[in-house]
C-alpha cells in the first residue's frame, strides 16, 4: 500500500525528499542518508541514474529503502535508457516487489552524463510511459494488448517545471500528464512564487488538482559556488530570478548558506498558503543532515508522526506509521 | 594473480565537445535528431493541411501509388526532399506535423512526441543544442498563431520503429496512423484523486 497516496489524497501537508543512489554496489551510505530524514519526510525519490551519470539501479535502492522500513521510496524512472519492452518489464518487476510510487520522466540527454557517447534510446516520453503504467494497472493489459495476470498496483507521479518556456503552456502540459494518469506531480525548483501560483492557478480552472496532487519543489542554495553555479543557466531546466540572486549576492559569501536555507524555508512556507499546493518535494540530496531543521525553520510540524512528548522521530515511524495512530 | 584490466571504452568521457559526434541518433534510421526550424511559414503550413487533407481524391491518389512499387518509391523519395527541406524530416514514417504546429518533433534529440522536456532554456533554446530553439516552443507559437494551440493537448501514442523511411503521406491517406495521437487529452474523464483503491 502507499502511504504517500493515502496522505496525499486526503490533503495532507505531504514532504517528499531526493535520494540518489551511490555509485557502487553497496546501498548501505543511502540508507544511513535515508535515516537522517525518518519521519520527516513521507516517502523520497529514488533517482534514476539522475543527470546520466551511472548509478546503483533506481529499483534495486527503492527496494532496499523499502525493506529498510525508514521511508516509503517513490521509484524514478526515465525514458532515456530504456525501450518499451524494458520499461514495461521493470514495471512489473516494480509492482512484484511492492514498489507502488512510481514517477515518470523524460531524463537528461546522455550529454550531461559520464558516458556522453551512450545511445540515447526515448522510445517513449514521459506522458507515453505514465500512460502505459495506467495501462498496465487499469486495464491489466501491455500495450501490446496482451493480458496480465496479475495487474500492478501503482501510484502514478510526474514532474513538470512551471518556468520554462513556453511558459503559457506548461499547465497544458502537466495537464496532459495528469489525463494520462498521474496522480501527483513534483515540480522543478520554486524560486518565483508568482509565476508559480499562476500555473498551479490554471491548472485547478482545468480540473486537474481533483486528480492530481501537486507538490511544489523546493532548493536549498547552499553556497556562494552552488549560487554562481545555477546562475550560470547551465543547469538544465533551472532559472534563479534575478531578485533572489541579489538577496543572495548581498550577503557575505560565507552566509550564503545560512541565507539560502532562509530563502528555502519562506518558499516552503509561501508555496502551503496557495491553494491547490498539497506539499514540497525537497531538491536537497545531499543535505539530508540539516534537511529537519530547514523544516522547523519553515514552521513545518512533523511531532504527530514522532513519539508523544519528543521532537524527535522514532522506529515506530518506520513505513510512514505514526505512532499515535495517524 | 595479477588481471590485466583491459579498457573497454573507446575515449574518454567528454572528448569531443562537437554536436556532430553526440550520438544523436536516437531512431533506428535517418538523420540525427536536432531541432530545425521550419522553412515554411505557420499560414502556408495550414493552408497546406487542407490540400494534403486524407479526402477522397487523395485517398484514391494514395491507393493508384501504392499499387506500383516503383511509382511508391518515387512519391516517397519526393515527400523526403521536400519535407526535409521544409521541416528537417527525418522520414519517421508517421507525422505529427498537422498536430505540432508544423515543427518536427523528431527533431528533438529526445524525440518527446507529447510536448517540450524541462529543460528549455530562458530564451527557448534547446537543452541539448543550445545554438537551436527548443522544437516545442517553435511549434507552440506556430500552433497559438494559427489557433490551433489546442491540438498540442492531444496526447501522442508510442510510434512504430518499423514505419522508419516509409511515406507517412501514403499512410495517412491510406487511415494506417489513424492511431497515432488522441483527439484531446481526455482531462475530463481522467479518475479523480482517490479513486484508486
Amino acid at each position: 500500500m502507499s502511504l504517500l497516496r493515502d496522505r496525499l489524497a486526503a490533503g495532507e501537508f505531504t514532504i517528499t525528499a531526493e535520494l540518489s543512489p551511490p555509485r557502487g554496489a553497496s546501498a548501505a551510505a543511502m540508507l544511513g542518508r535515508a535515516e537522517l530524514l525518518r519521519g520527516w519526510v513521507d516517502a523520497v525519490n529514488i533517482t534514476d541514474n539522475q543527470g546520466s551519470h551511472v548509478r546503483l539501479a533506481s529499483w534495486a535502492g527503492a527496494v532496499a529503502v523499502q525493506q529498510s522500513g525508514v521511508i516509503e521510496p517513490i521509484m524514478q524512472m526515465t525514458c532515456r535508457d530504456r525501450n518499451r519492452i524494458a520499461l514495461q518489464s521493470d514495471l512489473l518487476g516494480a509492482g512484484a516487489l511492492g514498489i507502488e510510487n512510481l514517477l515518470f520522466m523524460s531524463g537528461d540527454h546522455p550529454k550531461f552524463g559520464d558516458h556522453p557517447g551512450a545511445k540515447p534510446v526515448f522510445d517513449m516520453d514521459s506522458t507515453q510511459l505514465t500512460w502505459t503504467a495506467r495501462t498496465l494497472r487499469d486495464e491489466a493489459k501491455l500495450l501490446s494488448g496482451k493480458e496480465l495476470n496479475p495487474a500492478p498496483r501503482f501510484f502514478l507521479g510526474a514532474v513538470e517545471n512551471p518556468f520554462a518556456p513556453p511558459v503559457e503552456y506548461r499547465a497544458r502540459r502537466a495537464a496532459k500528464k495528469i489525463a494520462a494518469g498521474a496522480q501527483f506531480m513534483q515540480t522543478q525548483y520554486v524560486f518565483d512564487i508568482d509565476v508559480f501560483t499562476r500555473w498551479v492557478t490554471e491548472l485547478g480552472e482545468l480540473g486537474a488538482l481533483d486528480r492530481c496532487a501537486v507538490l511544489a519543489g523546493v532548493g536549498v542554495i547552499r553556497s556562494a559556488r552552488m549560487l554562481d553555479f545555477l546562475a550560470s543557466g547551465k543547469v538544465p531546466g533551472v532559472q534563479i530570478p534575478e531578485p533572489v540572486i541579489r538577496r543572495l549576492r548581498g550577503v557575505p559569501p560565507d552566509d550564503v548558506g545560512a541565507e539560502g536555507a532562509r530563502l528555502a524555508a519562506e518558499v516552503i512556507a509561501a508555496v502551503r498558503q496557495i491553494p491547490g499546493v498539497v506539499g514540497v518535494h525537497l531538491l536537497t540530496a545531499g543535505y539530508e543532515k540539516q534537511t529537519p531543521e530547514l523544516l522547523r525553520m519553515a514552521g513545518v510540524d512533523r511531532t504527530r508522526y514522532f513519539p508523544a512528548g519528543t521532537n524527535q522521530p522514532a522506529a515506530a515511524a518506520l513505513a510512514g506509521k505514526s505512532p499515535d495512530g495517524h | 594473480m595479477t588481471r590485466v584490466m583491459v579498457e573497454l571504452r573507446s575515449r574518454p568521457p567528454g572528448a569531443s565537445q562537437d554536436p556532430g559526434a553526440l550520438g544523436g541518433v536516437t531512431g533506428t534510421a535517418g538523420p540525427r535528431s536536432v531541432p530545425h526550424r521550419p522553412r515554411l511559414s505557420a499560414r502556408l503550413a495550414y493552408l497546406m493541411q487542407k490540400v494534403l487533407k486524407p479526402n477522397p481524391a487523395n485517398r484514391r491518389f494514395g491507393g493508384v501509388v501504392e499499387r506500383s512499387a516503383l511509382a511508391r518509391k518515387a512519391f516517397t523519395a519526393a515527400e523526403r526532399a521536400s519535407k526535409e527541406t521544409l521541416f528537417g524530416c527525418r522520414m519517421c514514417g508517421q507525422c505529427a506535423l498537422p498536430v505540432t504546429g508544423y515543427s518536427c518533433p523528431m527533431g528533438c534529440p529526445k524525440e518527446l512526441r507529447n510536448g517540450p522536456c524541462g529543460g528549455v532554456g530562458p530564451g527557448g533554446a534547446c537543452e541539448v543544442y543550445p545554438e537551436k530553439r527548443c522544437v516545442w516552443v517553435v511549434g507552440y507559437e506556430r500552433a497559438a498563431s494559427q489557433g490551433a494551440a489546442a491540438d498540442l493537448r492531444r496526447l501522442q501514442r508510442p510510434i512504430d520503429h518499423r514505419l522508419w523511411g516509409e511515406s507517412s503521406w501514403l499512410n495517412y491517406w491510406a487511415g494506417r496512423d489513424d492511431h497515432l495521437w488522441t483527439a484531446d487529452d481526455g482531462l475530463e474523464t481522467a479518475p479523480l484523486m482517490g479513486d484508486h483503491g
